[in-house]
């Protein structure tokens, strides 16, 4: 029997195999069942092992059982990275409870390891909780070149206070596949499925769609394996969680935040997005490229990022809006573009889901750094629209809402998402088609006498657009300064009065913007600000203050340029206001640090910029999503 | 009206048929009307090139080729990059679109996806297309899409005020190479000859307007992307560079082929140093493309063959909201989950 912290009263190999050995499946265990209303738990492995495939299914299983669930992929920078090193940590981070889960939420409760050294990544990165249990791959200790490093491993974890439960993957998958390499995941699964009193049936049609397309005999060893997963577990483990349903009577979706952007991009109607492989962007175009033989759409993956905007630009010009999709690195390369789209007041969609930055960066880590170059990037005055959804179902509607924007103010629309949302998964209602999304068809007929091309409405900026192939509305659209009937035009006023028509278009739509709703009650000691993937983090810890008497509230900014109305009036119901990011500022308690010389969070500068008030901010780049504890610690100590 | 029953029934359709459907005159007129234009109904502006720049040669030729291909106004666009050549579409009366230094391509490109049915054009000079654009350069050849895309090779930048450009050779004094060009010229030709997919190759010289005329017409014709160079003058910055290939007719070879460009009597009478060179011969187009004194002009290369990117991506479908709708709910299901008793939205 196996009970937590027995493996450390073990000294060498052999004694390990006796004591922590498996006894035979089939015996009786006096069970302590655990009733929870939440768990985190994670699955690490080398990178090929498939963790994240069984994480993944994992998380659907969850979610079919009608539990809250958000997955968060674990990534490292290299696709195969060297076998049983802390830095090749490659797995998956699922936390599921009873009500609805709006985030990754805060340290590990249980994780399981298919090695001791992505192990050690993880306890490194202060992602385990104190205490947490460690279900360890055993076949380590057999191997003679490495038994005394895995045996020291495990000593420290345990030292360390961790419960470690060691599981001899290996030799189970053994009787059941000859690679267990290629099996260990299933095996894997069904121990979870087991330990958390999940559905075997659920497990076993999961199974199948994850290996849908592969070979019967594939589908049919992975469920054995599954099954031999749970019956281990049942028969070895003498504890068990149960984490009761709150089933939903709604169909839901499940699927990540790249699969969500792009479903938006089938939903609204665009049937060209043009793109330059990067990371964490890169899977939207994937998915968008088979999804698009059924609605008709091409994804075209250009020479560079570069073409890919210059591309959707061109496609974009000729009539048809159009979606590039980047990450950090692209959207620095496309600026020009988008310039020139901004100039030449062409409609186009680019989503850029960040990464850590500057440079390449962190490129499979997390950080909302690009906010300020998605406002003001570009050279000269480029005004564009700013959107951020902050989770995996605004992903789905930003970009429906985008391309609405986009054609009726002839604008760029940027839409930030980040690598948290980009790979974590979480269900939301399904969405019902709604013929509203597609846009209607352009107006192709033949232009007026004497309208011109740019034809700016004094009070609102606004112009008609002129396409291609409409008799009499020829013109020769210029990234130069040029005048109303696109004449190139270098003239004061001309250019005074274009400027101002391409900037009043951002005053027009944000008339029609709603003030954003509060998080809490509208008046308090503290306002949270926060814009993106963050939501959920800053919502749930919020939530859990005000639980506890703390007058705390927090509002979350979609429409970041322009900026809704009403954030003043927001503003002044609180002592003190706070943004929290997932991106760089200075501490006021740096030595080095005085208020002549702080640098500002990105949202934070620009609301003291815009509303003058002294917006403080607390951010960090940690390339990890925000856990909603560090939000609560945070604000505990803005509120000291 | 007789004449239009007689064309009528030529159509095998309307010989079966007693009563085909009456003509109306009124229609064909209008028709008739409609199609024909005249040289102005493509000129706008004044072209502010100087004067003697082989643009306004270029500028010319496209102008007189629309109207003898009848290009409705609206149906056609000229995509520039940046410099004195990408100037072009504004004096177009057609759509013009003025882009960026060295992207022409990917935004005609993106044109030409969108929009089978517009004519494209894509006016480039040297710096744009072999420089800051040659990556965009080399991946059109690949994509094959079909648009008819002119290099303006003058050898040198023009409107950033005499610097190197990529094809400026060897010695060549610039403001940026006030020594001499210290690298050897880039060939346009065996460049674009050199990748595959290669379709259509040609090259001009902006001082022979009918063999200008001809060789643009032939790459309009062309079914695919069709590359022309244009060897041309900058009157400005290198007055003098082309003088020996301008006034000796013995330092230009014609090529020539019954499958190639047809040579009038009047050219052939001065242009003597000629070659018959079958287009579709690759191996020889690219010996003649490593040759530049003589300067080989004509057609070095064609291959209607080679697939067409907007044709291999094209979806056919009408792309109706039911299909979208379909799609979408399709796509939905892979991802629902649905409730217990639940009926679902789609079979």
């Amino acid at each position: 029997m196996i009970a937590a912290g027995e493996v450390g009263t073990v000294k060498n190999g052999k004694a390990a195999r006796k004591n922590a050995g498996v006894q035979a499946a089939g015996g009786v265990l006096a069970r302590k069942v655990t009733r929870l209303s939440e768990h985190i738990v994670e699955i690490i492995s080398d990178s090929g092992e498939g963790a994240q495939k069984c994480g993944q299914s994992f998380g659907a299983i969850v979610a079919q059982m009608g539990l809250g669930v958000w997955t968060t992929e674990i990534i490292p920078a290299e696709i195969r990275p060297p076998a049983r090193s802390v830095a090749g940590a490659s797995g998956n981070r699922i936390r599921i409870g009873s009500k609805h889960i709006s985030n990754g939420g805060n340290e590990t409760d249980l994780v399981i390891a298919f090695n001791e050294q992505v192990l050690l990544g993880r306890v490194r990165a202060n992602e385990l909780k104190p205490g947490c249990t460690i279900l360890l791959e055993s076949m380590w200790r057999d191997d003679r070149r490495i038994a005394t490093t895995y045996a020291d491993a495990v000593d420290q974890l345990l030292a360390a206070g961790f419960k470690v439960v060691e599981i001899p993957m290996d030799k189970e998958c053994r009787k059941i596949v000859s690679d267990p390499r290629k099996g260990k995941n299933m095996f894997v699964l069904g121990i979870l499925c087991g330990l958390y009193s999940l559905d075997l049936q659920t497990a076993r049609d999961q199974v199948v769609l994850t290996f849908g397309k592969k070979s019967a005999k594939v589908i049919e060893s992975n469920i054995a394996l599954l099954d031999a997963g749970y019956a281990w577990a049942d028969a070895n483990l003498d504890f068990k969680y149960e984490v009761p349903a709150t089933k939903s009577t709604e169909p839901q979706i499940v699927v990540n935040g790249n699969t969500a952007l792009a479903l938006g991009v089938l939903a609204s109607g665009m049937e060209i997005c043009a793109m330059y492989p990067i990371t964490p962007a890169t899977s939207t175009s994937h998915y968008l490229s088979d999804a698009f033989q059924e609605v008709g759409g091409v994804v075209h993956q250009a020479e560079d990022e570069i073409a890919a905007c210059a591309f959707a630009i061109g496609a974009s010009y000729a009539g048809k809006c159009t979606v590039t999709v980047t990450s950090g690195p692209g959207y620095s390369l496309k600026q020009e573009a988008i310039g020139l789209a901004v100039m030449g007041e062409i409609p186009l969609v680019v989503i850029n889901v960040q990464r850590g930055g500057p440079s390449t960066g962190q490129p499979t880590k997390t950080e909302q750094g690009d906010l300020m170059t998605a406002i003001f990037g570009s050279h000269g005055d480029a005004p564009k629209v700013v959107i951020a959804p902050g989770t995996i179902e605004e992903c789905f509607y930003s970009v429906i809402t985008a391309r609405k924007i986009a054609e009726t103010f002839n604008m760029v629309v940027v839409i930030l998402s980040d690598a948290n949302l980009a790979s974590s998964q979480q269900p939301f209602k399904r969405p019902m088609f709604d013929e509203a999304w597609l846009a209607p068809p352009i107006d192709q007929s033949a232009i007026p006498a004497g309208a011109k091309p740019y034809d700016w409405d004094p009070k609102t900026g606004l112009a008609r657009r002129f396409i291609p192939g409409q008799p009499g509305g020829m013109h020769t659209l210029t990234g130069l300064a040029h005048d109303e009937n696109s004449h190139v035009a270098y003239d004061a006023e001309i250019n005074q009065r274009a400027m101002r028509a391409r900037s009043l278009k951002l005053a027009t739509l944000q008339k029609t913007l709603k003030p954003p709703t509060v998080f809490g009650d509208r008046t308090g000691d503290l306002l949270v600000i926060g814009w993106g993937s963050t939501k959920g983090a800053i919502e749930e810890a919020v939530e859990g203050l005000r639980q506890e008497g703390k007058k705390v509230s927090s509002t979350h900014l979609t429409f970041i340029q322009p900026m809704p109305p009403g954030i003043k009036e927001i503003l002044a119901g609180f002592k003190k206001v706070i943004t929290i990011e997932n991106n760089w500022s200075d501490s006021p308690v740096d030595e080095m640090i005085d208020e002549s010389n702080r640098r500002y969070s990105a949202l934070a500068m620009l609301l003291r910029s815009r509303y003058l008030v002294d917006v403080d901010c607390w951010s960090e780049c940690r390339g990890t999503p925000l856990k909603p504890n560090t939000v609560r610690r945070v604000i505990l100590e803005a509120i000291a | 009206m007789n004449e239009l029953n007689v064309l009528n029934g030529a159509n095998g359709a309307s010989m079966v048929a007693p009563m085909a459907a009456p003509i109306n005159v009124n229609d064909c007129l209008l028709q008739l009307y409609e199609e024909h234009y005249e040289l102005e109904d493509y000129q706008k502006g004044v072209p502010r090139w100087c004067t003697g720049c082989g643009d306004n040669a270029i500028l010319t030729a496209v102008q007189r080729l629309c109207r003898d291909e009848k290009l409705a106004p609206e149906k056609t666009v000229f995509v520039s990059g940046i410099g004195c050549s990408s100037r072009l579409p504004h004096y177009m009366n057609t759509y013009g679109f003025h882009s960026l230094h060295g992207r022409a391509l990917p935004i005609a490109e993106g044109v030409r996806l969108a929009r089978p049915d517009l004519k494209v054009f894509v006016n480039m000079g040297d710096g744009d297309c072999c420089s800051i654009g040659a990556a965009h350069w080399i991946h059109a050849i690949r994509y094959n899409m079909n648009m008819t895309a002119m290099l303006h090779d003058n050898n040198i930048y023009g409107l950033t005020k005499k610097q190197a450009s990529p094809t400026s050779p060897i010695g060549l004094k610039t403001n940026t190479t006030p020594r001499g060009s210290y690298l050897e010229a880039l060939n346009p030709l065996t460049v674009t000859l050199g990748v595959s997919n290669v379709s259509f190759v040609a090259q001009v010289v902006d001082w022979i307007p009918k063999l200008l005329y001809q060789t643009l017409s032939a790459a309009y014709h062309h079914k695919g992307f069709s590359f022309v160079r244009i060897i041309q003058r900058c009157p400005e910055w290198l007055p003098t560079h082309m003088d020996e290939y301008l006034h000796d007719p013995q330092r230009v070879l014609l090529l020539h082929h019954e499958n190639g460009l047809e040579i009038d009597s009047e050219l052939a009478k001065r242009y003597t140093k000629m070659e018959e060179h079958d287009p579709s011969d690759l191996n020889r187009a690219r010996e003649i493309a490593s040759g530049s004194d003589p300067i080989p002009v004509g057609i070095l290369y064609r291959n209607e063959n080679v697939p067409l990117y907007e044709e291999v991506r094209a979806d056919t479908r009408l792309r109706t909201t039911s299909l979208v709708k379909n799609g979408l709910e399709a796509e939905f299901d892979k991802f629902t989950i649905w409730p217990e008793g639940h009926a679902r939205a789609t079979a």
